[in-house]
């Protein structure tokens, strides 16, 4: 199976284990969004459950959460200048977008920790009502999803750093791109089905 | 031979035994099929009417299994070569015809389905001729694991027994002080969750007078099992009659009372001259939270209700 | 804290259970030690990433699981039967229904089919192993400690006594509290984590790994079953990977989704649970219907009929699995409208499954019906699950479903799809493929012995119950003092009891067999009636499984093959085989998982932290593994096949 290796194409997609990888990775995506799905539900079910807490109108501001958004729609920007940079062969090249993407991910989450400190001083913690409860786990599991993923990214650098561009290595980053679109893609989600309209009603 | 020794116990012993349960149990009164009452009986029919098409399927299925099983046994003496076809793999028209006939059954059986469903909804009609009656509106609410039954009509309250007036829809606003349950009482028709922080409602009337089983039919907890109560229907004079005896008599629920009848338990029967929906609304988002916010620390232990085994019986 | 604290006591029954599992500990661990076998355990069992390996412990896992529910289910049997014998307690009894309906759902039905599907499906499709070899073990790690966990439960903490729905808020911290509902909730994310990577890593398996030329419609059914299947888990079983967590979060950490204080939502958890229960209920009855399919061609010695509608049917049932959720709380009051939406779409699934019944019948036309031991559990599923099946129907018919709901009518018809479904299937695939995985058949006096008494059992427990259901008798009921609930509550626990003695019949056939029947010599051991690809392997399979490849371009391709005396040997073609190598991190990673499970049940943050941590580290070395599996030289493979045949 490893011994027929194709001789063109994308470097990952040149071994059967590397389309396997890619494809069971593709069918995994699906099984998020279900997840997240099934969060957003939850959250569209419990939405004006607040009880004694704030409402999210008083609480959410446009500011911030504008700001988070650039910094995760540019990092999905660069993670693909990334692979890019990758399919020409470059390690330094996909190295450097790479550590970008990284840099604008912590960015993103520094925003949602300070975000998240906020409102629990404000008194919407987890524990104060049903939709705060479903707020924190809807944007607390995404904000999981990118922290995984930036210690997941730190790990394969250092491999690429190792061994340099193999089918393996190659494999390993496409998938994680794959990885951080997809959380780009939640995060629209998020944004205007949790910000926009938790700020308008 | 073996597989005649097979063909006599599949044929003999299968179908035959079933149909000795059934002559066997045709004796007992199964009281779901003993209808007491409009709603129980529109149920009834349903029932009986999907029953007549589930057993025409039964009777088709087995028809042909057996049959098949007795021809194309391999070593039947007398087989011919023609019984053999190991290529056979498919017939448009008989996939067609067996894929039909069930889409038919199916609409067959959604049709009086729903129609039942919207009748459900609403108070059950009086029979031709009769004047049509404002139905009576009893609250039903649970607590781990007892059922107060509240009359705001009348302005009074019972714990774990039912007083209803016959030919009379009663109109049940159900509703549930912390876990879920439901209202079952089967003679008179099909059940309803309670649920805390809702109020659903379910309608059902009694034709006869008589003293019926009803309980709570959803799991909750360690009580559940004595979590029942009788029904007891009576003629309009005879309930009126009751009520006002109740509503002379009984004590007034106090709120200190009430609260001390939420807390976990068991209790007896008891009837009050007024209810308690003056004191807290369970089915409200307020009042939903009543009970676990206040006996959180009773929760906690386990009561280990002995007393339910050494009852007689429930009923 | 004190020891007392977390064990169980005051239970004589629960204190016999502690001994015994500790004499068997201890015996075990004699046993494992005086023939020094505990380096063959590791090095050939707990390392494993063979995929006929990691199916054989599915499998034994699972009947250990079938004998513990079986075991609950006595007792609760023997408990209504005889009221008057104080044999159970209220407690008791709602720990026991819970453990019974969680276990033999999820610890019992599913690993079961999936360790039959570990074994089977490569073989069937021409593959060396899975997709993910390392993911498959990590896949039976999850659930074997996932397993472990909710079964510890009834000695250490208390068992959860909920119900396998455990519904809210009764389930909830309020009304549940203490480390049982716990358990339940980590047994099953942690075990649930393994079959959503089954699911995926099963259907990249089928997607990818098939013999060159076969394409999906010449796949053998029980593949096709097995995809489907595969979709539902991956589809299905995030829903309950949320609903878990959810819950858990309420309950450790007190968030307020299914409160009843925060204008938390109850009935939320209801919606959940079934939008992934439903779902489920088709995860174990498919495979079912795809290892009857495979069994009844083989001994009809005759093609399936209507095979495309076979694989069309299950699709469809697929679909509609996600679509019929409600039906499990009609009475919930949503509505006429709703209901009646759910009522239809819950009796059109009867649609393609009257077509699967029908095309099994006309399989059986024209055929020569060889009435073996898997045989005859096919054979019995027909008339048994029809039974079942009508009464489904009744039940998806709303309005009369308000009278059946949270009856015996209920109780008898989930037991008559799932045991005539699944049991069945389960003993009938086991049997039937028993000699590919230990080189030997079952005895088959004594498998027709198992058969009788547990189908006469099975319906005498579970006919009844119909009865006992239109009678007004509520499951979960743990005491049944109402006098005319007592005959037919006697006769079900008689039937039950046979049921028991057909499982003691079949247990005992398993060593019987291996002590005494004959070894299997050729590859094809049904009388050389085997269709598919795995019966052209040899026995036992060699551990790469195909020594070379067929080209397969149709359904039931060892039947050509035989004619023209093809092999998997083709001596001019053997290349050599790449394969995985053996390592012990999925099974150190999730008993590190099941170690941090272990501390949430308890709301011991530090074990739970310290646990989380290491899996994190096992992770991290996973990622630094570079070991790229080994080959087979062309000799060793030349060797084991012409040992193997006979050449």
């Amino acid at each position: 199976m490893a011994a027929e290796e194709l001789k063109t194409g994308p470097l990952e997609y040149r071994t059967q284990e590397g389309q396997m990888g890619i494809m069971g990775f593709w069918i995994f995506l699906g099984a998020e969004v279900v997840l997240f799905a099934t969060l957003f539900a939850t959250y569209a079910v419990l939405f004006g459950r607040t009880a004694d807490a704030p409402l999210p109108s008083e609480l959410f501001e446009p500011g911030i959460v504008l700001v988070m958004t650039f910094l995760l729609l540019t990092s999905s920007f660069t993670c693909g200048l990334a692979i890019h940079e990758m399919r020409r062969g470059s390690v330094k090249g996909l190295m450097l977008w790479m550590i970008i993407t990284l840099a604008l991910g912590l960015g993103f989450l520094g925003f949602e920790i300070f975000e998240f400190v906020h409102y629990t001083h404000e008194g919407a913690t987890i524990q104060s009502s049903a939709f705060w409860s479903a707020f924190f786990i809807l944007a607390g599991t995404h904000g999981l999803h990118v922290t995984l993923g930036i210690g997941w990214a730190i790990l394969l650098l250092i491999q690429i750093k190792q061994r340099g561009l193999t089918n393996v290595t190659s494999r390993k980053f496409f998938i994680i791109s794959l990885y951080w679109h997809f959380l780009d893609v939640i995060w629209i989600f998020i944004f205007t089905s949790v910000y926009l309209i938790g700020m308008v009603i | 031979m073996k597989a005649k020794h097979l063909r006599n116990r599949w044929l003999g012993l299968l179908p035959l035994g079933l149909i000795l349960f059934l002559s066997g149990c045709g004796q007992l009164e199964m009281t779901v099929l003993d209808p007491k009452g409009p709603v129980a009986q529109s149920q009834y029919d349903l029932i009986v009417y999907s029953l007549w098409f589930m057993l025409g399927i039964i009777v088709v299925v087995f028809a042909l299994f057996a049959y098949m099983l007795i021809k194309y046994r391999e070593n039947r003496p007398g087989r011919k070569e023609s019984d053999y076809d190991p290529n056979l793999h498919g017939n448009t028209t008989i996939e067609v015809i067996w894929t039909v006939i069930p889409i038919i059954i199916v609409v067959l059986l959604s049709i009086p389905t729903v129609t039942t469903l919207f009748d459900l909804e609403k108070p059950p009609e009086p029979a031709a001729g009769e004047e049509v009656k404002e139905p009576l509106v009893v609250y039903a609410t649970t607590a781990d694991w007892k059922w107060f039954f509240s009359y705001p009509e009348q302005d009074i309250e019972t714990v774990n027994y039912l007083h209803i007036p016959t030919d009379r829809p009663i109109e049940f606003r159900l509703t549930s002080a912390d876990s879920m349950s439901a209202l079952w009482i089967p003679a008179l028709g099909g059940q309803k969750y309670n649920m805390a922080g809702m109020m659903t409602k379910l309608y059902l009337q009694a034709d006869e007078e008589g003293v019926y089983d009803g309980r709570n039919s959803n799991f909750n907890g360690e009580g559940f099992a004595a979590q029942t109560f009788k029904v007891h229907a009576e003629s309009e004079e005879e309930f009126n009659a009751w009520a006002q005896e109740i509503q002379n008599e009984a004590p007034e629920l106090t709120a200190d009372r009430y609260n001390e009848l939420l807390q976990p338990g068991l209790t007896d029967v008891e009837s009050f001259s007024n209810t308690h929906l003056e004191y807290v609304k369970h089915h409200t988002k307020d009042g939903m939270g009543y009970v676990v916010e206040n006996y959180r620390e009773q929760f906690k232990e386990k009561l280990h209700l002995y007393e339910i085994e050494k009852q007689e019986s429930f009923q | 804290m004190h020891i007392t604290d977390i064990l169980v006591t005051g239970e004589p029954i629960i204190y016999g259970a502690m001994v015994s599992m500790a004499l068997v500990g201890i015996a075990l661990l004699f046993i494992l030690t005086y023939f020094k076998k505990w380096k063959w355990l590791w090095s050939e069992w707990l390392t494993t990433v063979d995929h006929k390996k990691i199916g054989v412990m599915y499998i034994l896992s699972a009947l250990l699981m079938l004998f513990r529910g079986g075991v609950d289910a006595m007792m609760m049997r023997v408990q209504l039967a005889f009221p008057d014998l104080g044999f159970l307690n209220s407690q008791h009894y709602n720990e026991i229904f819970t453990t019974h309906g969680t276990i033999m759902i999820i610890f019992m039905a599913m690993p079961f089919l999936i360790g039959l599907m570990n074994i089977i499906v490569p073989l069937q499709i021409g593959a060396r192993d899975f997709a993910f070899p390392y993911l498959n073990a990590l896949s039976f790690w999850s659930f074997f400690f996932g397993m472990a966990l909710f079964n510890i439960s009834f000695v250490i903490g208390g068992s959860p006594d909920a119900g396998w729905t455990s519904y809210t808020p009764l389930s909830g911290a309020a009304m549940s509290p203490g480390p049982g509902q716990n358990f339940y909730l980590m047994g099953l994310q942690l075990s649930g984590i393994g079959t959503l990577a089954t699911g995926i890593n099963l259907m990249v398996t089928i997607l990818k790994m098939r013999a060159p030329g076969m394409k999906l419609f010449h796949m053998p059914i029980f593949t096709w079953s097995t995809l489907v299947t595969c979709f539902i888990i991956v589809f299905a079983f995030p829903i309950l990977t949320v609903a878990l967590a959810l819950l858990t979060i309420d309950r450790v950490f007190g968030a307020q989704f299914f409160t009843l204080t925060g204008e938390g939502l109850p009935m939320m958890w209801a919606n959940l649970f079934w939008m992934w229960g439903h779902p489920e209920v088709y995860i174990v009855i498919l495979p079912a219907f795809g290892i009857f399919s495979e069994v009844i061609a083989t001994f009809a010695k005759k093609r399936l009929f209507g095979y495309n509608v076979m694989v069309w049917s299950m699709i469809v049932i697929a679909l509609l699995s996600f679509l019929v959720w409600v039906h499990h709380f009609f009475t919930m009051g949503a509505g006429a409208f709703v209901n009646s939406v759910f009522s239809v779409s819950t009796m059109l699934i009867a649609v393609p499954t009257g077509v699967k019944i029908f095309n099994w019948l006309a399989t059986l036309y024209k055929s020569k019906i060889e009435f073996t031991v898997p045989m005859l559990w096919s054979l019995a599923f027909i008339p048994s699950f029809i039974l079942g099946g009508v009464t489904g129907v009744m039940l998806g018919m709303a309005a009369a479903d308000y009278q059946f709901h949270n009856s015996y009518f209920l109780i008898a018809h989930f037991h008559y799809v799932l045991i005539a479904g699944t049991v069945f299937a389960c003993f009938a695939g086991l049997v039937f493929w028993y000699p590919k995985m230990f080189g030997h058949k079952m005895n088959e006096r004594l498998g027709k012995w198992a058969f009788w008494l547990f189908f006469f059992g099975f319906h005498v427990c579970f006919f009844p119950q119909y009865f006992l259901g239109l009678d007004g008798m509520p499951r979960r009921l743990f005491i049944t003092n109402v006098a005319e609930w007592l005959p037919l509550n006697v006769i079900s626990t008689v039937g039950a009891f046979g049921m028991g003695l057909g499982f003691i019949v079949f247990v005992y056939n398993v060593y019987y067999s291996f002590r005494y029947s004959e070894r299997e010599t050729t590859g094809d051991s049904w009388n050389g009636n085997g269709r598919t690809l795995e019966w052209a392997t040899t026995t036992p399979v060699p551990y790469y499984n195909f020594a070379t490849v067929p080209y397969v371009d149709e359904i039931d391709p060892y039947i050509r093959m035989k004619e023209e005396g093809k092999t998997t040997f083709e001596e001019d073609k053997v290349k050599p085989i790449h394969m995985p190598s053996y390592t012990g991190q999925p099974f150190i990673m999730m008993a590190l998982l099941g170690l941090a499970s272990f501390g949430l049940v308890f709301e011991w943050m530090y074990v739970a932290v310290f646990g989380l941590i290491g899996a994190v580290f096992m992770m991290i070395r996973r990622s630094f593994d570079y070991d790229d599996g080994y080959y087979v030289p062309v000799e060793e493979i030349k060797r084991t096949e012409k040992k193997a045949r006979g050449l």
